[in-house]
């Protein structure tokens, strides 16, 4: 490994210089660039992949809806939850965002009783947020059952306005679902291995760390779909 | 020679299980250098299906009336030609067959970081071939489409396999995608995070920089093709309208699968994204070549590369540019033309760091000591092809010429030159340098001059007269030019020439092909190191390399990788795993 003395730090544009240098030093270091382990490297790199799809979801559904004819549907009121005799506009996303971000922050607990070893605490707070991304699905496809059944969305027409809302809809929300079934399913196994206390005999709960990255990127995207779809 | 003991081994306790029956070994199998061979062979028969469909083509454009293809058979084959190229040949080999083979073993790792993804991604490639072939059993045949599967044409009655075709291609497509996605992690995670001890990234040989980049950017790059494959399979399966404007059929209005009419989609949306997958696309399979070839020149002129840090940079440079320049693809589009000055601009500016490549392979052989064997023949010819085909994309780069030149033979010439002949020099220099340690057997010279001198020269034959086409103005992917008055004669005969040549080069790639195997049982046996080489695969204890590369200790590097004619030393190269010892300099 190359060991660096920095000598000239006269200016302030070497010593930037320097770190630069230094910066450089570090990451083409030998053995490891990152210091962390294989498996969180290589989740690390599966999202940003990731992040490319609905990153390129997300700028699709913009270009079009610069480029549709109809009127884009006004969003508030298609998502609205007829409660009390009264339209709530967006009420339930509202509820699916509040309990995906909560999911979160289980998760972020579970990471941390994982790091402090306690098998009880980690394995119980994995499975609560497994159960509220199970929570999630479920309203997603009582949203879904909504419009399809009750208000006739299809992919090809809806009574909204431009027809490419429906289609966008059911293709990034389900693809989003999908990530968040996969998390579900996953998070189950890991949650399960914890309990039968298999990573204490391997004295090593790195993988918690790992799916916990998937399931905050997970939450992460629904924020921008969020935004983008709903909120725009 | 060095080694580092296994047990202060920096590795996470990679425990690898020797497998023992045949299927654990041949078929499930683990070891990177068998998910290698795997990967090759199936892209290579299914390249063999590339080359005959083209020859298919260049009959019927040769001898249209004589050997009568039908149109639908004509496009047909022009999409899986297309494909089966770009993707499951080239993708899958450089990628798949050379960075699976090459990454652990010249960074000096036992195997991949997860090898049981690894050997999923093969199987993935191999389920993706399948179902690619297996448009040939559905309703209709394959897509016919072009393979850049352009809406609404794509979508539309007439188009051959626009019901079928069109969905069993998106879903090979898609399987293809998880397969690259599930190897590309394993050789990214590989090369940043299990090097071997003292091989840091600027001792890293050229050809895992350029795997290691061309990786990234198909990571980066294919999420959009699955994004657009997927747009274009629910136009197709739910009757969305992504890609899918109003339009009109002799004089009915198009409708989707449930009989309602397409309206408001963006066909202009598509080609983006197909080329923000294609134009990087590019560069996954140039980038490889561009390694082979720095490593082949190199250790056959016995020469270090010259200035290592500007082919790295350069490398960083086209692998940052080229998520900038896709939509030179589509200037006659009908995209606004300001974009196409700035596409423009970053084209031309690409041309810079390729060329500093170009210029510092030159400067490597100035000088050298130039072994004219056959990997050394491949090198020079790929210098030479890439130039000639990288001066046509100068052309092409321009808004206002390529507006001419839009859909011409030009533009055949010009790809063909730089994605396909380049390509299929560095694959077979590749090939030739490493098949003695893949098999332990060289492979025989007399047939590889002869494949390289044929392949080399014909491909001139076929490909500069398609330029000359171009600027005649004979449009591609017309099936016949018969009765069109502006191909004149001459243009007709040199269709004609075209096609001889054509025919000419598809057979003598069966000689390599038969060389392969020939050499596989017959060729000369060699010990170690025929090519006295200085990177790591070939410093491994056996050869070839056992299941685990370094079976007791890894490699400790203690140079970079070119340490070829060394002033003084006593061998014209030094492994990387020589330490800095006064025993091998005389006195």
């Amino acid at each position: 490994m190359t060991m660096r003395v920095n000598m000239n730090t006269h200016s302030n544009s070497s010593l930037i210089k320097t770190h630069i240098q230094d910066l450089i030093v570090d990451w083409s270091s030998d053995v490891s660039t990152f210091k962390v382990r294989w498996s969180k490297a290589m989740m690390w790199i599966f999202l940003i992949s990731d992040t490319f799809i609905f990153g390129t979801f997300l700028i699709s559904y913009m270009a079009v809806r610069l480029t549709v004819i109809d009127p884009w549907p006004d969003t508030s009121q298609v998502f609205a939850l007829h409660v009390g005799g009264t339209d709530v506009p967006l009420l339930l996303i509202a509820i699916m965002t509040f309990v995906l971000i909560s999911s979160s922050g289980t998760m972020a607990l579970a990471v941390n009783a994982s790091q402090k070893k306690l098998r009880l605490r980690s394995g119980v707070l994995i499975l609560l947020t497994a159960f509220g991304g199970l929570m999630f699905i479920g309203m997603q496809a009582f949203e879904w059952t909504k419009l399809i059944v009750d208000e006739g969305v299809r992919p090809w027409a809806n009574a909204f306005g431009a027809q490419q809302f429906g289609s966008f809809f059911f293709m990034i929300t389900g693809f989003h679902g999908l990530h968040v079934t996969i998390g579900v399913i996953y998070l189950s196994v890991i949650a399960k291995r914890v309990l039968q206390g298999r990573y204490d005999r391997l004295n090593d709960y790195q993988i918690v760390e790992v799916s916990g990255l998937y399931w905050h990127f997970v939450d992460l995207v629904w924020v921008f779909i969020f935004a983008f779809f709903y909120l725009w | 020679m060095e080694y580092a003991s296994s047990d202060e081994s920096v590795y996470e306790g990679q425990k690898l299980s020797h497998p023992k029956s045949w299927v654990t070994k041949y078929i499930f199998s683990q070891d990177h250098k068998t998910v290698a061979i795997q990967y090759s062979s199936i892209a290579l028969l299914t390249g063999v299906a590339g080359v005959i469909l083209s020859i298919i083509m260049r009959l019927q454009l040769g001898y249209p009336g004589v050997f009568d293809i039908s149109a639908d058979t004509y496009y047909q084959s022009i999409t899986m030609h297309g494909m089966i190229m770009v993707i499951y040949l080239l993708t899958a080999i450089f990628l798949g067959g050379f960075g699976n083979y090459l990454i652990p073993l010249m960074i000096g790792a036992r195997d991949m970081a997860f090898p049981f993804v690894n050997m999923m991604s093969v199987h993935f490639y191999a389920i993706s071939v399948l179902l690619l072939f297996g448009s040939y059993l559905v309703p209709g045949g394959p897509t016919g489409a072009g393979w850049t599967l352009y809406p609404p044409q794509v979508l539309l009655p007439g188009t051959p396999g626009y019901d079928w075709g069109i969905i069993m291609m998106i879903l090979s497509v898609a399987v293809f995608i998880i397969a690259f996605t599930m190897g590309g992690l394993n050789y990214v995670t590989t090369v940043l995070q299990s090097r071997t001890r003292g091989m840091t990234l600027m001792r890293m040989p050229l050809v895992i920089w350029c795997i290691f980049l061309a990786t990234v950017i198909g990571l980066l790059a294919f999420p959009a093709l699955l994004v657009a494959g997927v747009m274009l399979l629910l136009d197709r399966v739910v009757g969305s309208s992504f890609f899918m404007p109003d339009i009109f059929q002799f004089g009915q209005h198009v409708t989707n699968v449930f009989g309602t009419e397409y309206e408001g989609g963006s066909p202009l949306l598509f080609q983006h994204l197909f080329w923000f997958f294609g134009h990087p696309e590019v560069y996954i399979v140039a980038l490889p070549m561009f390694g082979i070839i720095s490593e082949l020149i190199s250790c056959h002129a016995r020469k270090n590369i010259f200035g290592y840090r500007m082919m790295v940079w350069a490398l960083i440079a086209i692998t940052a540019v080229s998520f900038i320049v896709w939509a030179h693809h589509m200037f006659v589009a009908g995209m606004n033309p300001v974009l196409g000055f700035f596409f423009a601009t970053t084209t031309l500016i690409i041309a810079i760091p390729t060329s500093i490549k170009v210029y510092n392979w030159v400067l490597t052989l100035w000088k050298g000591d130039i072994h004219m064997n056959v990997p050394m023949l491949y090198a020079i010819g790929f210098i030479f092809t890439f130039l000639i085909g990288g001066l046509g994309g100068l052309f092409l780069g321009n808004v206002s010429v390529d507006v001419e030149l839009s859909d011409t033979y030009f533009v055949v010439g010009h790809f063909h030159v730089v994605m396909g002949i380049s390509p299929i020099l560095a694959l077979c220099g590749g090939i030739h340098h490493w098949f003695p340690l893949i098999t332990g057997r060289v492979m025989n010279d007399t047939l590889g001059k002869v494949h390289f001198w044929a392949t080399f020269a014909g491909a001139y034959l076929i490909y500069l007269p398609m330029h000359y086409l171009g600027l005649g103005g004979v449009l591609r992917r017309y099936y016949d030019f018969r009765g069109l008055s502006y191909v004149s004669e001459s243009l007709t005969d040199m269709n004609v020439f075209i096609t001889l040549a054509s025919i000419v080069v598809g057979i003598v790639q069966f000689i390599f092909l038969f060389n392969l195997i020939w050499s596989y049982f017959k060729g000369r046996q060699v010990n170690s190191n025929p090519w006295r080489a200085t990177t790591l695969e070939w410093q491994t204890p056996s050869m070839p390399p056992s299941h685990g590369n370094w079976p007791t200790k890894l490699p400790i590097v203690h140079r970079w990788p070119y340490d070829y004619s060394v002033p003084g030393a006593l061998q014209d190269y030094i492994p990387q795993n020589t330490p800095d010892n006064i025993d091998d300099y005389e006195s």
